[in-house]
């Protein structure tokens, strides 16, 4: 990892040290066609998401067209092709989550947010993904924050979760203002 | 195919045996308490870090010594996180604990590891016989199990292969490698093992087919693709006790003469993956298995993380996934068992059915034939979720019935509402009313009253859940999981979709109910994989044991739930709503809420989200909030006009 502070801070690396790095990953698998998506899953988690450019480094490795990449890769609901928030939101939508009214804890994200299902925010600090089923039905409804399994949830809940993330915000970035010698 | 030679490896594993028992051993006599923690996803996610960081800390701070063990999961979700306190000194057996949050673990340690006091009302139960506590296997929830799968799942620690070996782990490996072949198959034919991916094909019978295939190589392929939105058995399987699991898989190599074993795990669950990682290099490492003459006999284990593709459960569509294409089923035969990954022939069974092996080969397959039902023999492990007060995992002998399950193992359903129906087999399977409670789990009498055994997932419902909106919500599921091959499934799935949608919008025409039956039997006969040929069942068993609710929703425009949100309205009952409360103004998230002229409360129909905040934020004793469906019943308050 060589992004510089500013690139890692708008959580968007350059386009040379994305190839670099892709390019690294890539000599870790050989070029057979099952290792596509054992290659995509490692790209992922590492940036993500899937940029396009990768997506073009993938296809050339193995010797199939991007447009094949690009078809394994939308089949399979885990890959995504835009960078997610910095608080990814997962809202669980299993059968037992539905049943106890998690697609109104979803809308209260998605009004709260003011983005729906699988948009970010402008900002970048928020994504909402609905999930299906991350097996703890006994918590019904359930949404992830963060990794952070939230159980029980209701709307006034929702509003609290959004509420501590941009009072935290706010504190960091006062804390900024006051650091001296810190250029802006 | 070369086992080492016989006598060479029972000694060498004898020594790992030893060495296990003696580790064991000297954990039993250090006088330390130990203290188990369920750490497995649900565990986590309610707690269970935490609690542990308030043991360590609270051990800490009275300066006292006691081992922590993480364990994996037991299945008792409801009383998650769960603690087990072994403390010999105290004269106290083994106690269980639930719903140890940090502040409990904290009294925990200062009464009753440092004061010897173990805090009764908190706890559930012993788990050993003793004069002084119950036992929690007195309780219906642990008493009615029987757990040949789970058996050790939430006892053991997960991470460490002594721990397994000690409880007689591996031994049935070794066993069954001075067996041949075929009277491993033969054993557990006669066990009469169907397997538990949902189908319930003859396990025997396919590893036969297997063995008797021609091919240059061939795979063995544990199947954790658990898509099912509301079943994780699985995951819980191989997160708290994966050795059995790949014990079971490597029993099945040897007997169908296969070299490499993987490990189909969904990515989703990143704890499961991990853990049959680790297990796989610890088993390595002692040399039970591996390449070449390195185990004891030659086997590759490998994992995969599946990418999130419900169909990728069916077998063909899973080995698409392998050999890194969309995950589309093809055409059967030929059987994976005689052409499937990469074109040789390749064994593809689900976890339960592996982690029962081991144990049939130990006891032997009369002593499992003799558990569970004739045709069906075995347990059957449920995730009873949704409306019952002790949700969970639940390991029964086939042949429970459902009203045994449900009511006395589960505790039936909270909040004094009434039982409606239970959901059985997730996207594929179906709805059963009361009337069908008296029926027997096992393969056949389930698919006889229209639900299938499928994962396993079981989901109660109460009388507030409106069965319309349930079949939408699993056909909208099947929908987005359609890989798109068959017409039928792919243009059929999305018609009922709408037609479902129209119905719990309110607008239902007359020839709906009609048009759906029609089109579910059309992609029945349509399709070519299991997705599609069991996507119609929520829809047909709703149809068929609840048709007068999708009536009241298309002729009444009425919820009789009360679950459809667009033919539901609340409102506030004024002779109740208390003057000068303001309870449910701050609940509601889109501020549908405004105070009447004579300050009360009034909500604002054009606002409400019918999130139902209010209802709950009303305090009880003036119980204010009303819910009415069709949404025409509330009476109209006017919003005083601000002056």
């Amino acid at each position: 990892m060589n992004y510089s502070a500013s690139e890692e801070e708008a959580g968007l690396p350059d386009k040379i040290a994305l190839e670099r790095d892709v390019a690294a990953r890539l000599k870790g698998f050989d070029n057979h066609r099952r290792n596509l998506i054992p290659i995509l899953q490692d790209i992922q988690d590492h940036f993500l998401y899937l940029a396009p450019e990768a997506i073009l480094m993938v296809a050339e490795h193995i010797g199939i067209g991007a447009s094949e990449v690009y078809g394994v890769a939308t089949f399979y609901n885990q890959f995504r092709f835009h960078p997610p928030g910095r608080h990814p939101i997962k809202v669980c939508l299993g059968t037992a989550c539905h049943v106890r009214g998690g697609d109104i804890i979803l809308e209260n994200f998605e009004r709260k947010l003011g983005i729906s299902d699988g948009e970010t925010t402008t900002d970048r600090e928020f994504s909402i993904e609905r999930v299906a089923c991350v097996g703890c039905c006994a918590l019904a409804p359930v949404a992830v924050v963060d990794e952070n399994i939230q159980g029980h949830m209701a709307p006034s809940k929702v509003e609290g979760i959004v509420l501590g993330y941009k009072i935290e915000r706010d504190r960091i970035d006062r804390e900024r203002e006051n650091e001296p010698g810190e250029p802006a | 195919m070369n086992p080492a030679n016989r006598p060479e490896m029972t000694q060498r594993f004898e020594a790992i045996y030893n060495e296990a028992v003696a580790r064991k051993k000297a954990l039993n006599e250090s006088s330390q308490p130990m203290i188990y923690i369920g750490m497995a996803t649900c565990g986590l996610a309610a707690g269970a870090l935490e609690t542990r960081q308030s043991f360590e800390q609270t051990l800490l701070e009275e300066d006292l010594a006691a081992i922590i063990r993480p364990v994996g999961c037991i299945g008792h979700c409801y009383a998650e996180p769960v603690v087990i306190i072994d403390h010999p000194s105290s004269g106290f057996p083994p106690l269980f604990y639930q719903q140890v949050t940090p502040g409990k673990a904290k009294m925990l340690v200062k009464s009753f590891l440092a004061g010897g006091d173990p805090l009764f009302e908190h706890v559930l139960g012993a788990m050993k016989a003793n004069d002084m506590v119950p036992q929690v296997t007195d309780f219906p929830r642990f008493s009615q199990e029987e757990r040949i799968v789970m058996g050790k799942c939430g006892l053991i620690d997960p991470e460490d292969i002594y721990d397994y070996i000690a409880e007689g782990g591996y031994l049935s490996l070794i066993k069954a490698l001075t067996l041949s072949q075929d009277e491993i198959i033969k054993e557990i034919k006669n066990s009469g093992l169907r397997g538990r991916g949902g189908a319930g094909f003859l396990t025997g019978r396919k590893w036969g087919l297997a063995k008797d295939a021609q091919g240059l190589k061939k795979f063995v392929i544990c199947n954790a693709d658990e898509g099912d939105p509301g079943a994780y058995m699985d995951r819980t399987i191989l997160e708290s006790n994966p050795h059995q699991v790949l014990e079971g898989m490597a029993i099945c190599a040897y007997a169908v003469g296969a070299t490499e074993a993987i490990a189909y795990v969904r990515s989703e669950y990143p704890i499961a993956v991990k853990r049959v990682v680790t297990a796989i290099s610890q088993a390595e490492e002692l040399g039970l298995f591996g390449e070449g003459a390195q185990g004891f006999f030659d086997i590759k284990f490998s994992v995969f993380k599946g990418s999130g593709a419900f169909v990728c459960g069916e077998e063909t569509a899973l080995i698409q996934s392998l050999e890194g294409n969309r995950g589309m089923p093809r055409h059967r035969p030929p059987y994976p068992v005689q052409k499937g990954l990469n074109g040789h022939p390749t064994v593809i069974n689900n976890v339960k059915t592996l982690a029962s092996v081991p144990a049939i080969i130990n006891k032997g397959a009369q002593w499992y034939r003799d558990i569970g039902a004739r045709q069906s023999p075995g347990t059957a492990i449920f995730s009873v979720v949704g409306s019952v007060v002790h949700p969970g995992l639940v390991e029964i002998p086939m042949g429970v019935t459902l009203e045994t399950l449900i009511f006395d193992i589960c505790g039936g359903i909270p909040n004094k509402k009434g039982f409606k129906a239970v959901q059985i087999g997730g996207p594929s399977g179906g709805c059963l009313p009361a009337d069908f409670l008296a029926t027997p789990i096992d393969f056949d009498s389930l698919s006889g009253a229209g639900a299938m055994m499928g994962s396993g997932g079981m989901v109660v419902m109460d009388e507030d859940t409106c069965m319309v909106n349930v079949a939408r919500y699993f056909v909208d599921f099947t929908q987005k999981e359609s890989c798109g091959k068959c017409t039928f499934c792919r243009i059929g799935t999305r018609h009922l979709l709408d037609i479902l949608d129209r119905i719990t919008k309110g607008e239902g025409r007359e020839g709906d109910l009609e048009q759906l039956e029609s089109l579910a039997l059309a992609i029945k006969a349509g399709s070519l994989c299991g997705l599609g040929k069991t996507a119609p069942n929520p829809i047909l068993t709703s149809l068929r044991y609840f048709r007068d609710e999708y009536e009241a929703h298309i002729m009444e425009k009425r919820c009789p739930a009360g679950m459809c949100r667009k033919l539901t309205a609340y409102y506030i009952d004024l002779d109740r709503c208390a003057r000068g409360c303001d309870a449910c103004v701050g609940s509601c998230p889109v501020e549908a809420i405004f105070t009447t002229k004579n300050r009360k409360k009034g909500i604002d129909q054009s606002l409400c989200v019918k999130c139902g905040e209010c209802m709950a934020a009303c305090p009880q004793q003036y119980d204010a909030v009303r819910k009415v469906s069709p949404p025409d019943k509330a009476p109209v308050i006017e919003r005083p006009v601000e002056e």
